[in-house]
């Protein structure tokens, strides 16, 4: 079954800015989804017609099977959403804020308060339950979003940038939870500009860029499309230049520090052999950037610079 | 099938809403006391001595009503257009938005919560008259169902205000330059009697000059205008603004892109 299906939908806005141009996406039941994107590619605007918070102009979307035109308010007790923004009463406590919102999806208020203890609890904010909720840090904002979301226990969960600004060690935790939430069976679409957070979390990927999408596929799938990989050399010793190295590039970054791209082809010993045959000692490496990233940022200029190529030929 | 759910939600919007009003008692009880207080020590109580009888009652009675109507009339309005700008300035109305609440139902919710703070402050203004003079009641069925009438008009009002506002001064322009200029022209301190012919025209096109004059015949038995109109009205009223709000949410006017 599909959890999301997005038909040909289409976004302009009153000032005429084409924000979605008729993506066409599905998403299975109980996937781990990233739609990734630069600023302004559409994603936002896709999560708000999903949640009904931006109008479409055209297309359609399905929630496990419910069109939101017809069924709007079957399809909306099915979604969980936390958005980019913090968008909860300031000024209210934060046992208030999860329970009301399950009173907005019917709960009685007796198995609300039921279900907001349990998710206070396994997002750590129990003990700051009478305080209000601008006196929470950032982090504890995010994670009271995401508790408010789960209140309803949604078959789909929608994280806009969930960890945006929060410490690594919150975001570990919140990675492991929103896992946990996976595993149990919700249904998980996640946008995020922490490349290796989608990497490491979701199976499937969706890329958006100025509306359309430019890239739907499996993770591993597309993780292998990546031909090249570049890695950083930090050196025993200094060096005055970069050296030749047959069949890779290799550029200097500064005395001890090489930056070398590795294609598919060649392997990493044959690297090493050449280095010490000049006397070079590698003393450890890492990556530049992760995979993702890489292939995201090739993805998103190789489209750019067609774009451009194709405007400078009409010209 | 959603009947229960709906009710659920409801009751929760009615009592976030009243816990919003007891919260910050003393923006939304204290404040619209102590002005009608000073109104029935000014107009009721030193000016209105000089005055004399209207309408067959002495003065302060004779506004009591009016004053009790015009506490109702503003603080339904602010109240609904207050809470709902501060939702959707604050991004909160989301909460609502994403849920499946239906339009008609967040606009009920709203309603109710206005209608509540409107009838808490009339109660209050009440018994802060009764320090002042004596009230009979001439109808407890027309009192309270003009009352709750006109606050569930007026907390509509301020829901479509809400709706348009922008920023924090559209919430203030209607209130400022229509309803208090309206409110005062309505008969609360003079019967249109009192007016020239041409000006008791001019005041039946104010549909607070209803509203004042059948709560007041609900208290006094006494009244410019005929009951029958004054419902008719107030119903008029009553459907074309709940119409118009659910109009503009469906259409998300203001609240969705």
């Amino acid at each position: 079954m599909k959890a999301l299906s997005l038909i040909g939908l289409e976004k302009v806005y009153a000032n005429g800015v084409r924000a979605l141009d008729g993506i066409n996406l599905e998403v299975d039941e109980g996937d781990f989804f990233a739609l990734l994107g630069p600023n302004g590619a559409g994603k936002t605007t896709a999560i708000g017609i999903i949640t009904s918070l931006v109008n479409k102009t055209a297309g359609k979307v399905e929630i496990f099977g419910h069109d939101i035109d017809q069924e709007l308010e079957i399809a909306k007790s099915m979604i969980g959403v936390v958005p980019q923004e913090i968008n909860f009463n300031q000024f209210e406590k934060v046992f208030n804020i999860v329970v009301n919102q399950a009173g907005y999806y019917g709960i009685p208020r007796a198995e609300a308060c039921r279900r907001a203890e349990k998710y206070l609890r396994q997002l750590e904010l129990w003990e700051k339950r009478d305080q209000i909720s601008r006196s929470l840090s950032g982090g504890m904002k995010r994670r009271l979003m995401i508790a408010r979301a789960l209140v309803h226990e949604p078959r789909l969960l929608i994280l806009d940038e969930p960890t945006a600004g929060v410490d690594i060690e919150i975001r570990r935790s919140m990675w492991e939870f929103v896992k946990g939430i996976n595993e149990a069976g919700t249904t998980i679409i996640l946008t995020t500009h922490y490349l290796e957070e989608a990497e490491n979390l979701c199976r499937n990927i969706a890329i958006i860029d100025e509306g359309r999408i430019i890239e739907h596929n499996r993770m591993d799938r597309l993780l292998r499309k990546l031909h090249k990989e570049i890695v950083l050399l930090n050196l025993a010793g200094p060096v005055e230049a970069a050296p030749e190295l047959d069949g890779y590039l290799c550029r200097r970054v500064d005395e001890e520090t090489l930056e070398v791209e590795i294609t598919d082809q060649r392997g990493l010993s044959a690297l090493f052999e050449q280095l010490n045959s000049r006397g070079i000692v590698v003393q450890s490496m890492r990556n530049k950037s992760n995979r993702l990233e890489e292939l995201f940022m090739d993805l998103v200029e190789n489209r750019a610079g067609r774009q451009q190529a194709a405007a400078e030929g009409k010209s | 099938m959603r009947h229960r759910e709906n009710w659920i939600g409801f009751k929760t919007i009615v009592l976030k809403e009243l816990s919003r009003i007891l919260r910050i008692w003393m923006q939304t009880l204290l404040p619209p006391v102590i002005t009608m207080t000073l109104y029935f020590i000014i107009f009721g109580n030193l000016i209105g001595r000089r005055i004399g009888l209207m309408d067959g009652f002495d003065y302060m009675q004779y506004i009591a009503p009016g004053l009790i109507m015009m506490s109702v009339i503003t603080n339904s309005y602010g109240n609904v257009v207050s809470s709902f700008f501060g939702a959707k300035f604050g991004k909160y109305l989301e909460e609502m938005l994403v849920s499946p609440l239906p339009n008609w139902l967040i606009i009920l919710g709203h309603m109710a919560g206005g209608m509540a703070r409107g009838l808490m402050v009339g109660i209050a203004v009440t018994i802060i008259a009764l320090f002042f003079t004596e009230l009979q009641l001439h109808s407890l069925p027309v009192t309270l169902s003009v009352a709750l009438l006109t606050s569930a008009v007026f907390s509509l009002a301020g829901m479509i205000n809400a709706i348009f506002a922008k920023k924090f001064d559209d919430i203030a322009i209607v209130p400022t330059f229509i309803l208090t200029p309206l409110t005062y022209l309505g008969g609360v301190f003079y019967s249109i009697n009192m007016l020239p012919e041409f000006w008791q025209g001019v005041s039946r096109a104010n549909p607070i000059l209803y509203m004042v004059n059948a709560f007041r015949h609900g208290i006094l038995g006494v009244s410019d205008i005929g009951l029958g109109t004054a419902y008719a009205i107030i119903m008029v009223f009553l459907v074309v603004l709940f119409t118009t709000a659910l109009m503009l949410m469906r259409k998300g006017v203001g609240i969705r892109d």
